[in-house]
C-alpha cells in the first residue's frame, strides 16, 4: 500500500469514491465519466454528485439509456487515449453490455497484438439488502473474474474504495469496479490524495490464529463482526479481504490458511460456480495435507433473489451464520 | 436546485413542433381530426372518466402506502392516466399487452385487481394474475426487453392465424436500447401484428428527452419501414382512437405502428427519486394545465353529460377502492420462505432439492430459538 490514511477524518464509502474520481479528474484531463444519470443527477447512488458542475458536460456525460452504448463508447474512447469511467446503474444490467465488456474490452490488448490498451473502468453497483428484487440484487463478480483480460475489484472500506478506484483508473487494463449497495453510507478512515492501493493485493483486515475467513466487499464487515463475537469465546479469527477478485492474491490466502489450517470462504453470491469454489480449490490443491479440516464455503443458495426483504435477509449469510460456520469448522 | 441552475431545455423538434393528434383540448373542447374520428356514447365517455379517476386514486393510495413503509417501492403513473386508459380500452378482448413497471392503468383496463400490483411492489408475490386469462403480461423491469417479447408473441399469434394484436409499452428512455430498435426491425421485416406504444413522459429518471433523441420519436418509425404517429397522450379520446386504429391495422395484417403518446411524468420516477433535484418547477406547472382528467371533466360538465350526483358517486366509489387497496395490502400474507425454491426451475433439480432441505433445517433452528425465547418469558 502506498499513501496516507487520515487519522482525524472519516468519510463515507460514497464520498471516498467521489474523492477518487474528483482527484483523478483534476490530475488527468483524459479521465471522463459517462453513464445514465451520472451528470445532473449525480448518479443513482450519488457517487458523482457535483462532478458535472466542476468538470462540465464534456467530461461528465449523461448518455442515452443503453448499457451497450456506455461500455462500447467507453472502450472506443479508451483505445484512443481517454481514461473513461463508465457507470452501470445495477450490475444486473451489465448483461446488456456483455459483448463490449467480455468479447471486446477484455480482448483488445491480446487481439491487437499489444498495440492497443483498453484502460477503462466500469463501475457497477450490486448486492442485496434493499429488497430490490431478482433483477436488481445479483452478485455476478464470479462471471467476470472468469474472463481473461478483465480485472475485477470489490472493496469493502472507504479507504480501499478510494485507493483502488484510483489504481483502476490509472491501470491500462479494463477493470470492473464493484460497489455493494449496502456500503455507500458506511463510514471509515479517509484516505489522502496520494493513497493508491495496487490491484491484486489482498488485505488482512484482522489477524487471528484459529480460523481464516476469506471474503470481500460487504461481507468483510459481517466477517469482522463475527470475529469479534467469537473472540469473546476465545476463538481467534483472521479475516482476509480479497479486495481484488482478478487477479486473485492467493499468496495472502495461502499464507493465512497455512497458519490457521482452517478456512471458511464467505460470499454473498450464490454458491455454484462462484468465486468461493476457485479459492477453495486452490487452497485444497496447495495445502491438502496441512489443513485440519476441509475448506468450507458459506454462500447464498442457488436461488433467484426475492423482493421480500426479510426473506432476502434470511438467504444471505449473516453474522450468526458465520459464527456457527466457524464453530462447525473448529469442531471438525 | 434552482430553476436557473438547471438551464434551458431543448426539446427535440424538426422544423416546427409536429402536430399531435388531439380530439379533446386541454380546455375540454371536442375537436375533429381528419384521420382519426371517434364515435363515443355518453356512457362510454363517463366510463373512461371513471377509469381515469379510479386509477389515479389507486396510484395515490399506493404512493401513500409506500411512504408508510408498506411497499418497497412504487412507480407512479401520475399524469399518464389518459395514455394508459385510452390505449388499454382500445384493446379487444383477445389482444395482448406487454407492460413496463408503470402500466397500472392498463392493468386496470384488463380487469386486474390493483392489489395484484401491490403484491409485487410489496415483495410478497409475483403479481399473481393469470396473463393468459387477462391478456396482460407480467411487468418487465429491465428496460426495453418486453418489446422483443411482444414481437415474438405477435409473430406466434400470426403463425397461429389468430386475428388479434399485441401492444408493447415502453418509455422514451427505452427507445435508446438496442432491444427496442431490434424489435422494430424484426416486427417490420415480418409484418408482425404489434403496436409499439411509447409513452414519452419527457423523462428517463433524471435525463430529459433530448438526451435520447434529436428528432421526435414517432418519426423514427419511418426509418424502420412502418408508420409512426404522435398523439396527445393526455387526451384519452385521441389515444383511444389512434390505438384502436393501429391495433385494427395490425389485426388486418398490415403490420406494426409506433405510437408516441406525448405526455408528462407528473411525479417522481419512483418513490426513491426526488425530481426537484433535476427539473424545473415551471415545466411541471405548465403540464398541470394539460391534466388528462380535468379536461374530460370540463367536457362532461359543460355538455351536461354528467351531473354533480355522478361525480359524488364516483368520489365514493374511489374512496371504497382506496380502502380496498389499503386493507388488502396490509392483510397480504408474507411468502413461505421455502417457496423461494419452488420456481427456480420448472423441472426437478437435485442440487436445489438438497439446498431446499438444508434451508428447511436452517429455518427450523429459528423456530427452536423462538420456542426457547417464548419459554423464557
Ligand atoms: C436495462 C436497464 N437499464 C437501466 C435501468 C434503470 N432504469 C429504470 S427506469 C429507467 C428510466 C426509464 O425511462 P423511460 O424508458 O423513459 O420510462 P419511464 O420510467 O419514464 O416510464 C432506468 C434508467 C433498467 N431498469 N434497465
Ligand atoms: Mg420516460
Amino acid at each position: 500500500m502506498t499513501g496516507t490514511l487520515s487519522s482525524a477524518r472519516t468519510v463515507s464509502f460514497r464520498d471516498a469514491l467521489r474523492e477518487a474520481l474528483h482527484e483523478e479528474m483534476e490530475a488527468d484531463e483524459s479521465v471522463i465519466l459517462l453513464g445514465e444519470d451520472v451528470g445532473r443527477y449525480g448518479g443513482a447512488y450519488a457517487v458523482s454528485r457535483g462532478l458535472l458542475e466542476r468538470f462540465g458536460e464534456r467530461r461528465v456525460i449523461d448518455t442515452p439509456m443503453s448499457e451497450a452504448l456506455i461500455v462500447g463508447a467507453a472502450l472506443g474512447a479508451a483505445m484512443v487515449g481517454a481514461r473513461p469511467v463508465a457507470e452501470i446503474m445495477y450490475m444486473d444490467f451489465v448483461t446488456l453490455a456483455m459483448d463490449n465488456l467480455v468479447n471486446q474490452a477484455a480482448k483488445v490488448h491480446y487481439m491487437f497484438g499489444g498495440q492497443f490498451n483498453a484502460p477503462l473502468v466500469v463501475r457497477v453497483q450490486q448486492g442485496t439488502g434493499r429488497g430490490a428484487g431478482s433483477q436488481h440484487s445479483q452478485s455476478l463478480e464470479g462471471w467476470f473474474a472468469h474472463v481473461p483480460g478483465l480485472k475485477v475489484v470489490a472493496p469493502s472500506t472507504p479507504a480501499d474504495a478510494k485507493g483502488l478506484l484510483k489504481a483502476a483508473i490509472r491501470d491500462n487494463d479494463p477493470v470492473l469496479f464493484i460497489e455493494h449497495k449496502g456500503l455507500y453510507p458506511r463510514k471509515g478512515a479517509a484516505a489522502e490524495v496520494d493513497h493508491v492501493v495496487p490491484l491484486g493485493v489482498a488485505d488482512v483486515k484482522r489477524t487471528g490464529t484459529d480460523v481464516t475467513i476469506v471474503t470481500w466487499s460487504n461481507h468483510v464487515h459481517i466477517a469482522l463482526e463475527a470475529a469479534e463475537r467469537l473472540s469473546a469465546d476465545g476463538v481467534s479469527v483472521e479475516v482476509v479481504d480479497m479486495r481484488c477478485l482478478a487477479p486473485l492474491d492467493m499468496t495472502t490466502v495461502l499464507d493465512s490458511a497455512g497458519s490457521t489450517r482452517r478456512v471458511l470462504v464467505l460470499h454473498e453470491a450464490c454458491r455454484t460456480g462462484g468465486l468461493g469454489a476457485e479459492i477453495a480449490a486452490t487452497v485444497g490443491e496447495q495445502l491438502f495435507g496441512e489443513l485440519a479440516a476441509p475448506v468450507r464455503r458459506l454462500t447464498a443458495p442457488d436461488v433467484v433473489l426475492p423482493a421480500h426483504t426479510e426473506l432476502e435477509r434470511t438467504l444471505i449469510p449473516d453474522v450468526e451464520d458465520v459464527v456457527l460456520a466457524v464453530r462447525d469448522l473448529l469442531s471438525s | 436546485m434552482t430553476d436557473s441552475a438547471l438551464g434551458t431545455r431543448h426539446i427535440p423538434t424538426q422544423g416546427s413542433e409536429p402536430e399531435l393528434v388531439q380530439l379533446l383540448t386541454p380546455e375540454g373542447q371536442r375537436v375533429e381530426h381528419p384521420t382519426y374520428s371517434l364515435q363515443i356514447s355518453d356512457d362510454e365517455l363517463r366510463g373512461l372518466y371513471r377509469d381515469l379517476v379510479l386509477v389515479r386514486r389507486v396510484d395515490a393510495e399506493a404512493t401513500a402506502l409506500q411512504r408508510q413503509g408498506e411497499l418497497g417501492i412504487w412507480a407512479s403513473l401520475l399524469g399518464q392516466e389518459a395514455a394508459q386508459v385510452g390505449s388499454g380500452r382500445a384493446m379487444a378482448e383477445d389482444d395482448y399487452a406487454f407492460p413496463t413497471y408503470r402500466e397500472h392503468g392498463v392493468a386496470w383496463c384488463r380487469g386486474i385487481d390493483p392489489l395484484n400490483l401491490l403484491g409485487l411492489f410489496r415483495g410478497v408475490n409475483h403479481g399473481g394474475w393469470d396473463p393468459d386469462e387477462k391478456n396482460f403480461h407480467l411487468y418487465t423491469i429491465v428496460i426495453g426487453a418486453q418489446t422483443l417479447h411482444a414481437t415474438g408473441y405477435a409473430m406466434g399469434m400470426q403463425k397461429d392465424g389468430a386475428e388479434s394484436a399485441v401492444i408493447a409499452y415502453f418509455g422514451d428512455g427505452a427507445t435508446s436500447q438496442g432491444d427496442v430498435n431490434e424489435a422494430f426491425i424484426y416486427a417490420s421485416v415480418f409484418n408482425a401484428p404489434v403496436v409499439f406504444f411509447c409513452q414519452n413522459n419527457q423523462w428517463a429518471i433524471s435525463e430529459p428527452i433530448e438526451k435520447q433523441t434529436r428528432i421526435p420519436l414517432y418519426q423514427r418509425a419511418m426509418g424502420f419501414g412502418f408508420p409512426g404517429v404522435r398523439v396527445d397522450g393526455n387526451d384519452v379520446l385521441a389515444v383511444l382512437a389512434v390505438t384502436r386504429a393501429a391495433l385494427q391495422k395490425a389485426r388486418e395484417g398490415s403490420g406494426p405502428t409506433l405510437i408516441e403518446a406525448y405526455t408528462y411524468r407528473m411525479g417522481a420516477h419512483t418513490t426513491s427519486d426526488d425530481p426537484t433535484r433535476y427539473r424545473l418547477t415551471h415545466e411541471l406547472e405548465s403540464w398541470k394545465l394539460k391534466d388528462p382528467i380535468e379536461r374530460v371533466k370540463a367536457y362532461l360538465v359543460r355538455t351536461g353529460k354528467a351531473d354533480q350526483a355522478y361525480f359524488d358517486a364516483l368520489e365514493r366509489e374511489a374512496d371504497g377502492l382506496a380502502a380496498h387497496v389499503r386493507r388488502g395490502c396490509l392483510e397480504m400474507p408474507d411468502p413461505d420462505p421455502l417457496s423461494i425454491f419452488d420456481h427456480v426451475y420448472a423441472e426437478r433439480h437435485p442440487l436445489l432439492e438438497e439446498e431446499r432441505e438444508q434451508f428447511a433445517a436452517y429455518l427450523e433452528t429459528f423456530d427452536a430459538v423462538d420456542a426457547h425465547d417464548a419459554g423464557d418469558r
